[in-house]
Formats: C-alpha cells, sequence, structure tokens
C-alpha cells in the first residue's frame, strides 16, 4: 500500500486548485496515514460549497510520499459527498494501489436489511421475545428432566445402556478426587462457625455448646449446602463442559445417528454418579466441620476432646443426619441435571462451551438454596 | 442386491425457525451410486444432510429411507434404520475420551451379540481397512487430522451400514490426504457396494468421485440443477451452475 517510504513522517497536506470554474483539484502532500492524523473530509465538502458550483473533483497526489487505510477513509467520504451531491469524482490522479481498493469496496454492494440496526426490534417486541423464549427454555427444562427420567427408569428395568467404565471414571472424579477441596472448604466452615458462636456463648460462660452449634449446623445442613455448593463449582461445571465440547465437536450427533441415546449414555452415568457420591461426601463433609469445630473447642475453648465428642455426640440427633443426607442427595440430582442441561443445549462456539460451564454453576447454585428452603420448610411443618 | 431406491426426498423443505433453508426438494439416490451435495458455502448441504441423517425434522416433506418415511415412523422404526446409516462428520467427531479400538467397537457391543475378542478382531479389521492397523489404542487427540478422518470412516462403517454418508470430507485436509481420501471412498463404493452420500464443494473431489449430484442454491434457496456432474458442466445452461462447476478451469487459466 506504500507508495514511498522514505518520507513517512511528513505532515499531511491538502490544498485546493480551482483551473476551470466547474473543477477543483485536491492536492494531497504528506504522509496521509493513520498514525499521521489525515484532515477531516469536511474541508473539501466545505470548499466545494465555498466557491461556485463545482460540477467535478479531481485529485493531484503527485506530492504524496506514504498513504494507508486512513487515506482510503477520506476519500470514501469525499467521494460518497460528492456522489449525494451530483458532483463527478475523477480519480485518475490518485495512487494506483487506493484506486485499486476503492475499485474493490465497491465491487459487491451493501446488502440493503442486513445491518444489525435494520433488526433492532422495540422494547415490546423485545419484552416479547424474552417471554416466549423464557417459555420455550422451561419447557426444554421439563423435557430434559422427563427423559432423564425415562433413562432413569430404563436404568431401574435393566434396560439402559452405558458404559460402566464410564460410571467407575465419573464416581472417581466424583468422590475422591474431590476430598481435597470438600476437606478444606468443610473444615474452614467449622472453623468459622466454631468462632463465631464461641465469641457469643462465652459471655454466658457456655462455650461447651460450641459443640452443639456446630455439630447440628453440620451435619442437618452446612455439610450438605458446603458440599452441594463446592460440586455445583466443580462438577456441575465440568459436566457442562465436557457435554457442551462433544456437542461442538458433533460428538453428541454422532451418538444420535447410530441409535445410541445420550441421554443414557452420557447423562445418565454422570447423574447416578454425582448422585450416588454426594450423600458420602457430604458425611465426610459433616465429620471434617466437626473436626474444625473441636480444633476452636480445644484451641480456644479450653474443652477436652472428649467433652466436645460427647456434648457433640448429645446434640446431634440421627434425624438431623438423615435429613443432611438426603438433602445431599437431592443437591447431587439437582447439580448434576443442570451440568448435564447446560452440556446438552450448549451452542457450537467455543465461547458457548463457557457460557454452558457458567449457567451450570449458576443453575446448580441458585437449585441448592432453592431445595433447602424448601425442604427445611417441609421439616419444620412436619416437625422433624 | 433390492432394487428399491436407498433415500428418497420428496418436496423437502428444512428451516430453522422461519428462516427457510432449501425448499422443495425432490431427488432419489440410487442404489450403490456415489451421490454429491453440492453448493457454494451457506447454502444449506449440510442442513440437508442432518435431514437426511435423523438429526433434523424437516418443516415439510418426506424422507423415504429403504422405503419407509423417517420422520414419520416411531422411534424404535428409527433407531433400527439409524443402524444402516453410518456418518463421517466434518471434524470426524470420533469420541475423544476412547481409543479408536472403543470408538470402532462402540457400535458392535451395542447393537450385536458378538463376543468381545470377536468385537475386538471386527474393529481392528475395519481400522486396517481405513490405513490405520496398529491404531486400535491410540486416542483421537494422538493423531493427525487425516487419520482422524480415516478412523472416522471406520467407526461408520462398523455395522457394515448400507448408506454412508461423509459431511466435507476434504475440509482441513490437504490436497494429497484429499486424495487419498476420495481413493478410500471409491475403494469402499466398489467392495463393500455401500451407497454413499457425499457433501461438498470440492471441484476435485466432485468430479472424481460423483456419479450423480443435486446443487443447491443458497439465494433462493432451492435446488437449481441435478445429474453426473460432468454432464452438468458442459451442458449446463444455468450460469450459478457454470460458476461453481468451472472455477476450478477460471483459477489454472487465470
Amino acid at each position: 500500500m506504500t507508495e514511498a517510504t522514505d518520507n513517512a513522517l511528513a505532515p499531511c497536506e491538502l490544498g485546493f486548485d480551482r483551473p476551470d470554474q466547474e473543477t477543483l483539484v485536491v492536492r494531497l502532500s504528506g504522509s496521509w496515514t493513520l498514525q499521521n492524523k489525515c484532515p477531516s473530509a469536511d474541508r473539501v465538502l466545505k470548499e466545494i460549497a465555498s466557491g461556485p458550483r463545482v460540477a467535478r473533483i479531481a485529485f493531484d497526489a503527485a506530492a504524496m510520499t506514504d498513504w494507508d487505510s486512513g487515506f482510503l477513509i477520506f476519500l470514501t467520504r469525499v467521494i460518497d459527498a460528492c456522489s449525494k451531491d451530483g458532483v463527478a469524482a475523477y480519480t485518475k490522479g490518485l495512487p494506483e494501489g487506493a484506486r485499486k481498493l476503492l475499485a474493490l469496496a465497491a465491487t459487491v454492494p451493501e446488502k440493503k436489511g442486513i445491518g444489525k440496526g435494520a433488526i433492532r426490534a422495540s422494547f415490546l417486541s423485545r419484552v416479547g421475545e424474552e417471554t416466549v423464549d423464557f417459555f420455550l427454555s422451561s419447557r426444554e427444562i421439563l423435557d430434559f428432566i422427563g427423559e432423564a427420567f425415562v433413562a432413569f427408569t430404563r436404568f431401574v428395568a435393566g434396560k439402559a445402556r452405558f458404559r460402566g467404565s464410564d460410571l467407575t471414571r465419573i464416581l472417581q472424579d466424583c468422590g475422591i478426587e474431590a476430598l481435597p477441596i470438600v476437606s478444606l472448604i468443610s473444615l474452614l466452615v467449622g472453623l468459622i462457625l466454631a468462632f463465631v458462636g464461641a465469641i457469643q456463648l462465652m459471655l454466658f460462660g457456655a462455650q461447651i455448646y460450641v459443640a452443639d452449634l456446630v455439630g447440628i449446623a453440620m451435619v442437618r445442613v452446612m455439610g450438605a449446602v458446603m458440599t452441594g455448593i463446592i460440586m455445583a463449582g466443580r462438577t456441575g461445571a465440568a459436566f457442562a463442559a465436557q457435554l457442551g465440547t462433544m456437542e461442538v465437536n458433533e460428538e453428541i450427533d454422532a451418538f444420535k445417528t447410530m441409535g445410541i441415546s445420550p441421554m443414557e449414555f452420557l447423562v445418565l452415568p454422570r447423574i447416578l454418579g454425582l448422585t450416588l457420591m454426594m450423600p458420602l461426601l457430604c458425611l465426610y463433609a459433616d465429620l471434617m466441620g466437626i473436626l474444625g469445630g473441636l480444633i476452636v473447642g480445644v484451641g480456644m475453648l479450653d474443652l477436652t476432646a472428649v467433652e466436645y465428642y460427647n456434648e457433640t455426640r448429645a446434640a446431634v440427633s440421627l434425624n438431623n443426619l438423615w435429613i443432611g443426607l438426603f438433602q445431599s442427595m437431592v443437591f447431587g440430582v439437582l447439580v448434576a441435571v443442570a451440568g448435564c442441561l447446560r452440556g446438552m443445549q450448549c451452542g457450537r462456539s467455543a465461547s458457548a462451551v463457557g457460557d454452558a460451564a457458567t449457567s451450570a454453576v449458576v443453575t446448580g447454585i441458585v437449585s441448592i438454596i432453592v431445595a433447602t428452603a424448601v425442604i427445611t420448610v417441609v421439616c419444620n411443618v412436619l416437625g422433624i | 442386491m433390492p432394487s428399491q431406491a436407498p433415500i428418497v426426498a420428496k418436496e423437502l423443505t428444512i428451516a430453522y425457525g422461519d428462516v427457510v433453508i432449501q425448499r422443495d426438494l425432490t431427488f432419489t439416490v440410487r442404489m450403490g451410486e456415489i451421490f454429491v451435495i453440492m453448493g457454494g458455502s451457506g447454502c444449506g448441504k449440510s442442513t440437508v444432510m442432518r435431514c437426511l441423517t435423523g438429526l433434523k425434522a424437516p418443516s415439510k416433506g418426506q424422507v423415504l429411507l429403504e422405503g419407509i418415511s423417517f420422520w414419520e415412523s416411531s422411534q424404535a422404526t428409527r433407531d433400527r434404520i439409524a443402524r444402516n446409516i453410518g456418518v463421517v462428520f466434518q471434524g470426524g467427531a470420533l469420541w475423544s475420551s476412547m481409543t479408536l479400538g472403543e470408538n470402532v467397537s462402540l457400535p458392535l457391543h451395542e447393537f450385536t451379540d458378538l463376543h468381545s475378542r470377536e468385537i475386538r478382531d471386527l474393529a481392528s479389521l475395519k481400522l486396517s481397512l481405513v490405513g490405520l492397523a496398529g491404531f486400535e489404542d491410540y486416542y483421537p487427540s494422538e493423531i493427525s487430522g487425516g487419520m482422524r478422518k480415516r478412523a472416522s470412516v471406520a467407526r461408520a462403517l462398523a455395522l457394515d451400514p448400507k448408506l454412508l454418508f461423509f459431511d466435507e470430507p476434504s475440509a482441513g485436509l490437504d490436497p494429497v490426504t484429499s486424495s487419498l481420501l476420495d481413493d478410500l471412498i471409491l475403494e469402499l463404493r466398489d467392495s463393500l457396494g455401500t451407497t454413499m452420500i457425499l457433501v461438498t464443494h470440492e471441484l476435485p473431489s466432485i468430479f472424481s468421485v460423483a456419479d450423480n449430484c443435486i446443487f443447491l442454491d443458497g439465494e433462493t434457496g432451492t435446488m437449481i440443477a441435478s445429474g453426473d456432474p460432468k454432464r452438468l458442466k458442459n451442458e449446463s445452461q444455468d450460469p450459478k451452475v457454470q460458476a461453481f462447476l468451472t472455477r476450478g478451469d477460471k483459477n489454472r487459466t487465470g
């Protein structure tokens, strides 16, 4: 594109000649590049408007040393404006490269109605579209849950088809490999609960009840909720990303064209794996949380480990344990369904996989919180 | 060999929502031929293939596979028909968590009562048919693009399908590998008698393998020509068909 480079930083200048009354010659000199701010096309238009009526403009670029896309933008604006005003533009005096590029840009005319502005809908229309999308998306979720349920019933009847090795791998991913993060978070949650409780209970000399507080909170709710949230961020997102990538790579289409149900082959083992592992992880998280409370009780409240253990044992009933384990199983189903649903809904681009993973985490966490609220209210009503 | 046409499309209209991709497509694929669906980028070739392979329902019209109206059949019938169809996707679509051997064996495990040992031998045989003998334990990520395509052909051949679909078989391959894949397609057709349906816009592939073709136009969303591509090149009066089929000549001379 560069016509001459020996004087690349020469200032670009614009001048005008009127060889006759109807012709305006635009003189261009210096370096017309994006770095070297080009004069505005408005100066040419003003010059056209200022004198006697101009019928044609021509260009003299003999003194031009260098040019790039900045010059082309200037030219396009000038030529477009002239065309609208009925002024003929003669491009013969322009650098040959610039003339070729102008001709190339004009070869395929702009398609009408394809700009984003042309399809911008009104506010009401957008509200309507969002509402329809909401209902369609709700229907898709219900369809997915229905299909997953059918796949589960086929599994119960011994007819579901998936590889045992896949289930084993998923059990390992959702179980043993999640232990480090579950240990850390649960221990810290136990510590935090104990610290917060201890500060208040010490005011009444009732620090022994820290064991009750931590024990009941962890076993009944916090162990399950924290495990659920960890698994939503870890495993739910992984499920969505795995299935999303398979969708992008047409691997899921390959299953469908062979008559193999992706719901049975891919989704079912994931839901089963996480649902089976969640209660075990929850039990482990409960113990780690209680251990965190014990550390605070022994280290800060001068309780003995035996005292703390006995108080916890007396406070935590089996009911609490069953409720906690039941919740964790429900959370396992919710996180797995959210992850698989978002993965299977994934679009066909790399960013869609990221969106699916994000959406899986958000859906998983929201559904865990809603389910916790519902189960708590139900337990309260039932008096358990 | 039964004389019934393996694929008949009748007044097929395919749309995404309100946007019609192709309308009123009517064509017949004859037994044992290599049939090419061609046209410019974005004209809906792959979408038509998705409709023929059971991945996208048409908004109107019928797809008759082995004389059965596919989209009006029960899911069980569709699954049965699907077992007679092999599809080689554009990127191969091999299952990335499985080795090549497992990719080829999975359909055999799912749909046959063969012993594991026989399945393993069959998978090795299919891989050797496409020149990948000894690659059973490799994962798709460990082999080249051309090998992935060939492994995908081996997987598609696992159940000895009567129909084999290829979506852009030459996409992403160098001319030599692409030509080898064309040779493989011809050899498989000649030795197995499988009916092949190719979606492509690669002229060398079209002229070297196709017995019959249809030409889809993206602007009007219709089929504007059909027949032997060599004959179309010489005889078609349609400027779009001519522009498409003589592009190679123009590039060589210009």
